[in-house]
């Protein structure tokens, strides 16, 4: 059944699903708040829920009306004789959206949410050092144009997903449970920010030496990852049942896939930091663990449990190595490791798709008789199609999010004073710190 | 050299949707998404080197 006529059951369990994903957002904002110091611990949080808001606000206004939905309105490119769905056609303001479980209606309520989660990506990559009318800007503008253009490319019915009728490139680009329009937008959004924002003071020094400076709470970090695994088993089985035509009972695999994944991530992570440096490393493991979340994300569908292991295993080694590879090789100060989790991870488990999926069912990720044609279509060249979509990533969505940054920040600068970063967000931005009763900066508090 | 990286990623980008659009074989399709994707990686390497930290900023 197409994913435009869901049947009821399908419509109950995907808006359960729904309901689980902000724990996402939750657990990934608790994540950079530990990973953070403690001086600007409630600027994140207020962070995350100030740029939530901005993004389901902005969404609301613009953002859906380019993203759309399977079978919704668009403006198609005709390309030798090929239509490319370009961008969605919707009216502003979910006008037209009949709120009765259609999947037009689900759609706009799960990316509500998954906006909300892109956007936070990028905070933990401008810890202690991002202003919040900044961050709020540039999460503006990610879920106005760079989230929903991108997203309707993959979930709406776009070009990427028509890859497999238009071309013959298997079922066109697949992704489930958004590797790439969430995660892999938001890493290389993380990897703009943090470019533009430099690194933290003190963090390189001259002589070439990195000093770590280590987040201040390991448990909000673990707490944030177990919360985590929740809203992706909401995210993952919301998105297959919405955008792969995937049916309810196919759900069970799903989850049994995304726990698997993450399990095996963070063992490897654990086992890696173990052999290097004697003991398991808690916030790298808590990195593989989100890192086989999001490479789980993509395939989660379509892959056998045996290849849920493999592929979180191999995600959990790559996101430990690339987290100390951006760190110390390419200086990029990235507190959270979004970079190294959501971009890299999230392109290893697009690439995954290419390598371990197969399609036992139609997949039914474009409308009409196109949907039902690109059911029955072999899963050969389906790689090219994923290997399509991370360089359209890369050589697309990376120079249109930094340049849309970089000209924000011409605007707005993006950094906190000098003065402000040495007292620390909380208490320059916000006036109060998250932990007053037990931290005292009597420094911070001397007449200026 | 911040924009000469940007233009090396657009224009591997460019070169996968051509072999999508100009070929019709699938390996020679793959042979040019492949060049695209070599094409995107120096841009990358480029844009990386373009925002090393400077030895007199450190610190």
């Amino acid at each position: 059944m197409p994913a435009s006529g869901l049947t009821e059951i399908a419509m109950i369990a995907c808006l359960f699903c729904i309901f689980l994903v902000p724990l996402a957002g939750a657990g990934l904002a608790l994540i950079n708040t530990g990973l953070g110091r403690s001086h600007s611990a409630a600027h994140m949080m207020m962070a995350s829920i100030s740029v939530l808001s901005v993004a389901g606000l902005v969404f609301f206004f613009c953002g859906f009306a380019w993203e759309g939905f399977i079978g919704g309105p668009a403006h198609v490119l005709n390309v030798s004789g090929k239509g490319w769905s370009v961008i969605a056609a919707q009216p502003f303001f979910f006008r037209r959206l009949s709120f009765d479980g259609s999947a037009g209606s689900l759609s706009a309520l799960l990316q509500i949410f998954c906006v909300g989660l892109a956007a936070i990506i990028a905070l933990g990559s401008g810890a202690d050092r991002w202003r919040l009318r900044a961050a709020c800007l540039s999460a503006a503008v990610l879920a106005g144009w760079t989230y929903p253009l991108f997203a309707h490319w993959v979930w709406g019915g776009g070009w990427l997903a028509q890859l497999g009728s238009n071309y013959g490139l298997g079922h066109g680009f697949i992704d489930v449970g958004g590797a790439s329009s969430i995660q892999v937008l938001g890493g290389l959004t993380a990897l703009s920010v943090t470019w533009i924002l430099g690194p933290r003071r003190g963090k390189y020094s001259a002589d070439g030496m990195a000093p770590a400076i280590p987040g201040h709470n390991a448990v909000l970090v673990m707490l944030g990852c177990l919360l985590s695994l929740v809203g992706w088993l909401g995210l993952n089985s919301a998105g297959a049942i919405l955008f792969m035509g995937v049916q309810p009972a196919g759900t069970v695999l799903i989850a049994m896939n995304t726990i698997l994944g993450a399990a095996a991530a963070a063992l490897t992570a654990a086992l890696i930091t173990k052999i290097r440096f004697g003991k398991p490393d808690a916030s790298l493991c808590a990195n593989g663990w989100v890192g086989g979340l999001v490479a789980s994300s993509a395939s989660c569908a379509f892959v056998i449990p045996a290849e849920a292991v493999v592929i979180g295993s191999v995600a959990g080694a790559v996101v430990t190595f690339a987290v100390e590879w951006f760190e110390l090789g390419l200086e990029v100060d990235d507190p959270a490791g979004a970079i190294s989790v959501h971009a890299v991870g999230g392109i290893w488990g697009l690439l995954a798709v290419g390598l371990f999926a197969r399609f036992t069912s139609p997949v039914l990720n474009i409308s009409g008789s196109a949907a039902t044609a690109g059911g029955l279509a072999s899963d050969s060249w389906q790689w090219l199609a994923q290997l399509v979509g991370v360089a359209t990533l890369l050589g697309f969505v990376l120079p249109l999010t930094y340049g849309i940054n970089w000209l924000l920040n011409r605007i707005y600068p993006y950094r906190v004073s000098v003065e402000g970063e040495r007292q620390g967000l909380d208490l320059h931005e916000l006036g109060a710190g998250a932990y007053p009763e037990f931290i005292t900066h009597t420094e911070d508090f001397l007449p200026r | 050299m911040k924009i000469l990286s940007f233009l090396l990623l657009l224009a591997g980008w460019f070169l996968v949707l051509s072999s999508l659009v100009l070929l019709s074989s699938p390996p020679s399709r793959a042979t040019f998404v492949f060049g695209g994707i070599g094409v995107e990686i120096l841009g990358l390497i480029f844009l990386f080197r373009s925002h090393a930290i400077p030895r007199d900023e450190k610190g």
